[in-house]
């Protein structure tokens, strides 16, 4: 930030005594406090929304997380813990497959975008990947459920007789094919336009100097990538996961018009019995909740809040340990 | 260990753009080569092609041979990934990997080969390298810690040991000390001096004292104006190259009267 000291207006560079504003206050020009007002104001600005949010969620939620288990037994409702549990996993566990789906496929795009196609191939396809991040995801929830769900379901018939024996494939199959894969599917190509376009701009950030240092030591095309470009976008690579993870555990519409959730914790996939998600129930038990319900769901949003929170965390916590590795220095 | 380098009729081009012209040259083993030459005269274009790094670049493209011992560079089915496996390279600002500490920075090239090698081995390679690139005793304590802690001087001797622990034929450094100030320079130079021992060392400079001071030969290229390509214009033992060159141009050149 450019500063202009008394000193270097005046034309003698010694400090003068009766000097205003006191000895070695620099002095600030207008544009420079307008816009350190502005960006502080922005900054400040995103802080309050989020207290304002959690505070929100808070306050809401507080009732259904203090009421006594006896009493929402009452209203027909059971212990908050129990209620959310089978949610939460659900989020958890399609967020899980579809980012194992998603995170190889964006980052062999991504590379494939970066460091292989022909520049003029490289920047339709990056258009295109753009082109299906613009898609809302009411579309991907009819795509999911009327295109995607029956023609793959075949194909969880053959995975649950051959790797039946795999805890994920077991149970009886879905027919229907709406299942949690198939949710996991759809939110896998909602997040992989984000991942693909970020990773691209990371991997395109590669100083050509380590990148020829690689080659130059006699590195084929894919040992160079290993060497120098992966290992200088691993930072950035974690951030567009988890903006990727960040879309796939708050996606609402995409998974409630495929999944026809239940309230059940398994690791099974592929049966027609669900663990609904998080975000899901609230969009479809909202309308009609009053009173104490309205303050469950609420409080299922807090946990949504809370788990989101902690993946970000530890995200951070992973990157700040390459910190030193990571060129930067 | 050290190799003879003939080249013959080379054209260097990036796309249709012509701009290394029928150099022909002779590279002696166990000796440094210096090329000097004003800026855009081809002499680092020309350098890369000895390693098939000019080809990189997408669009540029070699016409002509470059032979090692005898085995064209450039023949039929020959990679250019063993090309490089053979002549080593260092590079105008020094480039050791940002996520590798010291010891796996000088070890990089020799796990490409992708041998298993044992922990003694690769210690005893390690401090070879480290040793003969004059760096072992500043970073011994500390060959764990990132390479790019290293000052610029230290990263570019850390760049010599990670290209001589692949134990090359020919060494090419791409003016090697010009991000260097000058006591990291007279480091780099004496290594150099060590090292032509071993290996055929080919430096690029725009240091003429440098080229006198390092050199067993000098090659001296120039262009006849933008857009014409460089050539080679005359080449001989440094001394006779720094008194009495053959060439006017030559001589122009090296005591500062240009153009």
């Amino acid at each position: 930030m450019a500063t202009v000291t008394q000193s270097t207006q005046e034309v003698t560079p010694s400090p003068s005594p009766e000097r205003p504003g006191g000895p070695g206050r620099p002095l600030r020009r207008l544009g420079d406090r307008v816009f350190s007002g502005l960006s502080t104001g922005s900054g400040v600005a995103i802080l309050v929304i989020l207290a304002a949010v959690a505070g929100f969620l808070l306050m809401q939620a507080f009732p259904a997380l203090t009421t006594s288990p006896e009493v929402l037994q009452a209203q027909g409702y059971g212990p908050f813990l129990s209620w959310i549990l089978p949610f939460a996993w659900g989020t958890v566990w399609a967020s899980f497959w579809a980012l194992l789906m998603a995170v190889p496929v964006s980052i062999g795009i991504a590379l494939f975008i970066s460091h292989y196609a022909p520049r003029r191939l490289a920047a339709g396809l990056g258009y295109v990947i753009d082109l299906l991040a613009a898609v809302p995801s009411v579309v991907f929830g009819l795509w999911g459920s009327i295109v995607l769900a029956p023609a793959v379901q075949p194909l969880y018939l053959w995975l649950n007789t051959y790797l039946g024996w795999i805890p994920f494939f077991a149970g009886q199959p879905s027919g229907t094919g709406r299942t949690l894969l198939t949710a996991a599917i759809v939110l896998a190509v909602m997040i992989l336009p984000i991942i693909t376009s970020l990773s691209r701009e990371v991997f395109l950030q590669t100083p050509m100097l380590h990148e020829e240092a690689a080659l130059a030591l006699g590195a084929t095309r894919w040992e160079m990538i290993t060497m120098a470009v992966l290992p200088f976008a691993r930072a950035g690579i974690i951030s567009a996961v988890m903006l990727g993870l960040g879309r796939a555990l708050g996606e609402t519409m995409a998974v409630a018009m495929v999944l026809s959730g239940a309230a059940v914790v398994h690791f099974q996939i592929l049966t027609s019995q669900n663990p609904n998600t998080i975000a899901a129930v609230i969009a479809q038990n909202f309308p009609e909740a009053y009173g104490l319900k309205t303050n469950q769901l609420i409080a299922g949003g807090l946990v949504l809040f809370v788990i989101t929170l902690l993946v970000n965390a530890g995200a951070r916590l992973i990157i700040s340990r390459y910190k030193e590795f990571s060129g930067a220095n | 260990m050290s190799k003879r380098i003939e080249v013959t009729d080379l054209n260097c081009y990036y796309g249709t753009f012509k701009a290394v012209e029928d150099v022909t040259m002779t590279i002696q083993p166990r000796s440094v080569t210096a090329f000097i030459g004003p800026s855009g005269c081809g002499k680092s274009t020309f350098l890369r092609t000895l390693n098939r790094m000019h080809e990189v670049i997408p669009g540029a493209h070699v016409e002509g041979d470059v032979l090692l011992d005898g085995h064209n560079l450039y023949g039929n089915g020959v990679d250019p990934v063993n090309v490089r496996r053979q002549v080593g390279m260092v590079f105008q600002r020094p480039n050791p990997f940002p996520t590798m500490s010291i010891k796996d920075n000088v070890l990089a090239g020799y796990r490409l080969n992708a041998q298993r090698m044992k922990a003694r081995e690769a210690d005893e390679l390690l401090e070879r390298s480290l040793r003969g690139a004059n760096l072992w005793e500043e970073v011994k304590n500390r060959l764990d810690r990132p390479g790019s802690g290293l000052s610029g001087g230290q990263q570019q001797r850390l760049c010599i040991a990670r290209a001589i622990a692949m134990q090359p034929e020919v060494l090419l450094m791409d003016e090697p000390c010009s991000a260097l100030d000058p006591i990291s320079t007279l480091a780099v130079e004496d290594l150099v001096q060590e090292l032509k021992e071993t290996y055929t060392i080919v430096i690029v400079t725009h240091n003429m004292q440098q080229a006198a001071r390092v050199s067993d030969e000098t090659a001296f290229f120039n262009i006849a104006g933008t857009g014409a390509p460089g050539k080679l214009v005359e080449m001989g033992p440094t001394e006779k190259i720094f008194s009495t060159p053959d060439v006017q141009a030559t001589e122009d050149y090296i005591t500062g009267r240009f153009g």
